[in-house]
């Protein structure tokens, strides 16, 4: 038992895990917003998409990674734009068009990437760190939890950021009015699309940031279906942490950590099948929602369009 | 049941604009990315509608679809959104892929293709009860729960594959392969096989149910508004169970069809991912069962012949992503000027739409279910204002 305790694979699993922790922790935060302003983002797995293909073209040509990273999020929230139109303004079936965004950005980016890069197979170079002075000299856990992307501690600041913001500012209760009482912002002369509109593009610009730490900073280069499910995943991490964004921390950490279980489990010789681990985290959720079904929590307002004068 | 009713001419009408709106707009991005719009879709109808090996590779590809559709249609009249297929698929073609040898070596062909079919069946639907049950009693959001079980069966069909199930010939995990004459039987010298009987008999069958059945007309009830339902004397965790085991039970016939009639084997990460496809195939068709046996065929036509397109044209077969990407979202813009004009029915109806959320009221805790842990929130209910 002294090897789970090693250094390799301690390192091997706190990084692996963060790298598979953030695209979630930032794609749920996105989530999270908007669920709590009434918008389903079923698409939330395309608009990473999105932003891990246009993150990954800007930073190749460019060669900075936070001008890749903005493009992401530019991307994400041009996908998520098709959200606020059709769906927030033109009140369209939520879920109907979350497919159809997941759809086109995935053979859009499949596509495009196979046309301009298929034969050269290009990739970055490995990420820029950024070391925190004396918290990365704790031995152990130290070099691997203080010596990331800028963009990881970003993150986790982040979910504390918008946890204050949709507790303690008008924004933040406009947004979870406009998912639990409609009709009461709206008589409160907030207008209820734009708030949603907002709250969506938030959503984008998150997964398409999510995105962008897929490719920028976790795989160095794009493959097609590179998000691989985790739009799916943000969506269970967002809802189970019931509005509270801090929430979406410890949801993230654990998914990322049962996806990196595996490859650190092999570093000291323990062969598990990735299946297994992979699934562990979903099994966790339904047991939970078994167990406490009566708690799970959505707004009342969620998905359903907003028609000022209707109900 | 409005769709029934509406005219056939406007019903074909509204289906085939969004399909000839995306078709326009995909050959704009053929001919962006160098190649010949018309070519491809020459290539593609060739391929895919007018020879006729690859017409029967059109009907093939016809037979899971089929019957995930009608394991669609049955979950979306019920305003379930049963968006957990593709590891309800998965389980019913690994087990079928599992257990097919050892059952044709000791008892033949025909018990082996019940038997496996009957498991495929029992898996499926099985695996739908958690999910059916927590929305039935607590209102937890299906979609959520249908979707994690969806991995979690992904996960398991792997796991089999890749452990008991496993061949012992080396190379990619896989099971035993099913040999060629011992698969499903074939239809009148023809390469299409009884799964497409099974498949058009699903639809004609869920067509019935619905339509015809009092045990469809409680699903709708259901499907409209679960408080009427219980208002009705029904239950609306047992339909809600029921509708859920018929959705999956169907979709893990599929499966197994896939194993028995094309694949043989299954190899480790096998997954076409139909779920997401067909979806917007029953919306198109209004949940109408006889409109999405049309439409299902149209559509493996597109796939067939467009994957032969694509391979000639040098690009990846996943631009039919974009293809019915595109459908989806013309058949929602369509759908709003109609709505706007006040005109005809809207693809999906509002009752499905509307349901996404935990129902209100339902046995006392559904409002109740919507409260934030540590949140004020008035005592009553999102539902009761509703109704109020």
């Amino acid at each position: 038992m002294s090897d789970l305790l090693s250094q390799d694979f301690l390192t091997a699993l706190i990084t692996g895990g963060l790298v598979a922790a953030v695209p979630l922790l930032f794609a749920s935060l996105g989530e999270l917003v908007s669920e709590q302003a009434g918008v389903l983002n079923v698409g939330l797995e395309g608009y990473m998409l999105f932003g891990a293909f246009l993150a990954f073209v800007v930073a190749y040509n460019t060669g900075s990674e936070w001008l890749g990273m903005l493009a992401g999020i530019v991307a994400g929230a041009a996908g998520a734009l098709i959200m606020a139109v059709l769906c927030v303004r033109m009140n369209l079936d939520q879920i109907v068009i979350g497919i159809a965004i997941i759809l086109l950005a995935e053979g859009s980016t499949s596509l495009i990437h196979d046309a301009a890069y298929a034969e050269s197979r290009p990739s970055l170079g490995s990420p820029s760190e950024l070391a925190i002075p004396g918290l990365k000299e704790i031995p152990i856990l130290g070099d691997s939890l203080f010596s990331q992307h800028a963009i990881v501690y970003i993150g986790f600041a982040l979910a504390f950021v918008v946890g204050w913001v949709m507790k303690r500012t008008s924004a933040g209760l406009s947004v979870r009015a406009a998912g639990e009482r409609p009709e009461a912002l709206d008589a409160a002369g907030v207008s209820v699309t734009a708030t949603r509109t907002w709250a969506t593009l938030f959503a984008g610009g998150m997964a398409g940031l999510g995105g962008a730490y897929l490719t920028i900073v976790g795989a160095g280069s794009f493959t097609p279906f590179i998000t691989q499910g985790s739009g799916f995943i943000a969506i269970v991490i967002a809802m189970l942490s019931r509005g509270r964004a801090p929430w979406t921390i410890l949801g993230g950490v654990l998914f990322g950590l049962s996806l990196s279980i595996a490859t650190a489990l092999q570093l000291i010789g323990v062969n598990i099948q990735t299946d297994y681990v992979q699934m562990l985290p979903f099994v966790v959720v339904i047991v939970v929602l078994v167990l406490f079904a009566r708690r799970s929590y959505l707004p009342s307002a969620l998905a359903l369009p907003y028609v000022r004068g209707q109900k | 049941m409005r769709a029934r009713t509406m005219r056939l001419g406007e019903a074909t009408l509204i289906a085939v604009v969004p399909i000839v709106l995306a078709l326009v707009v995909m050959g704009v991005l053929l001919a962006v990315l160098g190649r010949d719009p018309f070519t491809f879709y020459a290539d593609m109808f060739q391929r895919g509608l007018f020879e006729w090996e690859g017409f029967q590779e059109s009907i093939i590809r016809s037979a899971p679809l089929l019957l995930i559709a009608a394991g669609l249609i049955v979950a979306f009249r019920a305003s379930l959104w049963n968006l957990g297929g593709d590891g309800q698929f998965l389980l019913g073609a690994a087990l079928t892929a599992g257990f097919a040898p050892s059952l044709l070596d000791s008892l033949g062909v025909w018990p082996m293709l019940v038997i496996t079919m009957a498991i495929a069946i029992a898996i499926g639907g099985a695996w739908t009860l958690i999910p059916a049950i927590l929305r039935g009693r607590y209102g937890v959001n299906e979609i959520i729960t249908t979707l994690m079980m969806s991995f979690i069966g992904i996960g398991v069909a792997n796991v089999l594959v890749k452990g008991p199930f496993r061949t012992d010939i080396g190379g990619v995990a896989r099971t035993d392969l099913v040999p060629f004459d011992e698969r499903l039987p074939l239809l009148f010298g023809t390469r299409i096989h009884l799964g497409f009987v099974i498949g058009v008999a699903a639809i004609l069958a869920v067509h019935l149910l619905m339509t015809r059945t009092s045990l469809g007309l409680r699903l709708r009830v259901l499907g409209a508004s679960p408080r009427a339902a219980l208002h009705a004397g029904l239950s609306p965790v047992r339909l809600t169970v029921i509708a859920f085991a018929l959705s999956g039970a169907l979709i893990g016939l599929s499966g197994s069809i896939e194993i028995l009639g094309v694949q043989g084997s299954f190899r480790a990460d096998f997954n076409p991912a139909y779920g997401l496809l067909v979806i917007p195939l029953v919306f198109l068709a209004r949940l109408n069962a006889i409109g999405s046996l049309v439409l299902v065929i149209v559509f493996s036509v597109i796939q067939i012949g467009g994957e032969s397109a694509a391979r000639q044209a040098e690009i990846t077969s996943d631009v039919l992503l974009v293809l019915v990407g595109l459908m989806l979202l013309f058949m929602a813009v369509i759908e709003y000027v109609r709505v706007r004009r006040g005109i005809g029915t809207a693809y999906v109806p509002p009752e499905v739409a509307d349901r996404v959320r935990p129902p209100g009221g339902q046995g006392g805790d559904g409002g109740a279910s919507g409260v934030p842990a540590g949140e004020p929130r008035p005592a009553v209910g999102a539902g009761e204002v509703g109704s109020g």
